[in-house]
């Protein structure tokens, strides 16, 4: 191997691609080790999810797409469906998107264009600490003190837009507020410093020739951002709320304590209880002893499982399409 | 349009740290003017206090008078975005904004402006781009990014977006530095055709250039390190190149610097 090596120096010419450097081959088996280890992981956990999912979802008697039922008790007479938790997962974090994507922004853009750089530091890190808060003690707050706090809002929302699907009576009270609606803001909350802190790093990169190239040409602050940092940034925004989707889509302890369940089928209101996929399979943990019907889970958890892979993979190519620009 | 420039007691200063140190000189309107000197000697630090764009850096602040037409730019009721629209300002490095199209690059300065009159847009675009001699390269690619021309084309095309919305000065600063000697002399050429109209200050490193393209010539220079950047002299540019008043000058140019 040394011989090898010094034989190369003394003949720049002759350089054969064959020289191996021991320090190089030892770190790129372990990097190479690493990488792979997460792709093991993860086809490991398909498989599994797989592998328990199917015999369940042979013996549903429901259709597992559109079945509202979550009937589990009699493992012979399995009936089971995921409509429901679709449509409680994707309204959740929908909500929770179209609040946290804006005020996000907002933040962003005060943080790396207007705060004052004494003021720019504490700040973002009280924002990163949001992100460092037990998704528990979201759930406390969201069910003790959030809750009550909307309900007056939320029945005011659903008197007055009420003819609007997504604001019709629900199947449930709105008395509590355990509703989408409460949840949805509370998971805004989860993805606040999430969305914030990636899109505060792309704005912060704004390349300084263009803020300048739109300074000399006077533009105001504001159409320096318009012209500059948001056409530079936008598709790290857009990765970062996709990330943060994928984060409310699997949020589970804070969407048990807050959502209240319902014994009638959902209506696509934000006014509707229920559960998630997450949520749901984290209900029944305790009685997961028979196969079968802890195969339901499974395949519940498996589509969960694709949903927050093609968000990500969505976030992925749209980040990608910058990084090849 | 073109106007001339005055420059009074100019003192620049960076927080704590004094810059520049007492520059006065004139620009007389419809000619090129050169900034010469080594690096860190203040030249583009005054380029940019012209039409305030030094501002941009936090704790930076003038002292003297800086007269645009005998008007001070830099009185309390002046705003620097008007300042920035009438002196327009091309960068070392080609800087056009990336997702726009040649054609919005180029107006994109009226359009900040309130301007949404397509035709007149339109009519716009093509002037600016054959003023800044780009027109017959790109006429047929209007609406492809201004990202996929290239360096020296970049660079005319930002000439092009400046001289859009009819500044009545134009600065320069080091706008050949990143470009092949053929856009450079496409930019020159250029340079030369824009002083019929426009008042022109350019900061450059490459003293053949400075001698081809200007009318006058400031050295600038600076006693050592920490200390304040100061003009040495101003003077036609063939005196400053052929008998130049003072030594410092001479050694510079001649190459015998430090």
């Amino acid at each position: 191997m040394i011989g090898a090596m010094t034989s190369d120096s003394g003949q720049p010419g002759v350089r054969t691609a064959a020289v191996r450097r021991p320090g190089d081959t030892i770190f790129r088996t372990l990097t190479t080790g690493a990488g792979l280890a997460i792709v093991i992981a993860i086809a490991l956990i398909g498989l599994f999810l797989l592998i328990k999912a199917v015999p369940s979802l042979a013996a549903d008697k429901d259709n597992f797409l559109i079945s509202a039922n979550f009937v589990t008790t009699d493992p012979n007479n399995l009936m089971f469906g995921i409509r429901d938790l679709l449509i409680v997962t994707v309204l959740t974090s929908l909500v929770a998107l179209v609040i946290a994507m804006p005020v996000s922004l907002g933040i962003a853009l005060f943080l790396t264009q207007y705060a004052p750089p004494r003021l720019s530091r504490p700040f973002a890190y009280m924002v990163d600490l949001l992100a460092a808060v037990p998704s528990i003690v979201y759930g406390l707050w969201g069910i003790l003190v959030l809750g009550p706090a909307l309900e007056p809002f939320e029945i005011w929302l659903n008197s007055t837009f009420g003819w609007f699907p997504l604001f019709a009576t629900g199947n449930i009270p709105i008395s509590g507020a355990g509703t989408i609606f409460t949840v949805g803001v509370v998971l805004a909350a989860m993805l606040l410093p999430i969305i914030t802190s990636v899109t505060r790093e792309v704005f912060r990169q704004t390349p300084v020739m263009q803020i300048e190239g739109a300074l000399a040409l006077g533009a105001t602050k504001w159409e320096v951002i318009r012209t500059t940092v948001l056409p530079f940034g936008r598709s790290g925004y857009i990765a970062a709320s996709m990330l943060g989707l994928g984060r409310a889509l699997g949020e589970t302890v804070a969407v048990l304590l807050i959502l209240h369940s319902s014994p009638k089928p959902a209506n696509f209101s934000l006014f509707d209880g229920g559960y998630t996929f997450a949520s749901k399979i984290a209900s029944a943990a305790s009685e997961f002893s028979q196969p079968l019907p802890t195969g339901a889970y499974i395949s519940a958890g498996l589509v969960l499982f694709v949903l927050t892979f093609v968000v990500n993979a969505v976030a992925r190519s749209i980040a990608g399409g910058k990084a090849a620009k | 349009m073109a106007k001339r420039i005055d420059v009074k007691d100019l003192n620049i200063f960076y927080g704590k740290f004094h810059a520049v140190d007492r520059v006065t000189l004139a620009v007389p309107p419809r000619s090129v003017t050169a900034f010469i000197g080594p690096s860190g000697c203040g030249k583009s630090t005054v380029l940019r206090s012209l039409n305030r764009m030094h501002e941009v850096t936090p704790g930076a602040r003038v002292e003297g008078k800086v007269l645009l037409d005998g008007e001070d730019i830099y009185a309390s009721a002046v705003d620097p975005v008007e300042v920035r629209r009438t002196i327009g300002m091309v960068f070392q490095r080609p800087n056009p904004f990336p997702t726009m199209s040649i054609r919005d690059n180029v107006v994109a300065g009226l359009r900040l402006g309130g301007m949404r009159n397509k035709k007149q847009l339109d009519e716009i675009a093509e002037r600016s781009l054959r003023g800044a001699n780009l027109w017959a390269e790109v006429s047929d690619r209007l609406d492809k990014p201004g990202g996929s021309l290239s360096g020296g084309q970049q660079q005319r095309l930002c000439i092009a977006r400046a001289i859009a919305v009819q500044p009545d000065v134009l600065l320069m600063d080091e706008p050949c530095s990143a470009l092949d000697p053929i856009s450079t002399l496409a930019i020159e050429d250029l340079i030369g055709e824009l002083k019929k109209d426009y008042t022109i200050v350019i900061v450059t490193h490459n003293m053949q250039q400075a001698a081809r393209v200007s009318d006058q010539t400031a050295f600038f220079n600076l006693h050592g390190v920490g200390q304040p950047g100061r003009l040495v002299e101003i003077d036609d540019t063939e005196k400053i190149f052929s008998n130049p008043g003072q030594q410092a000058t001479e050694d510079y140019i001649s190459g015998r610097f430090g």
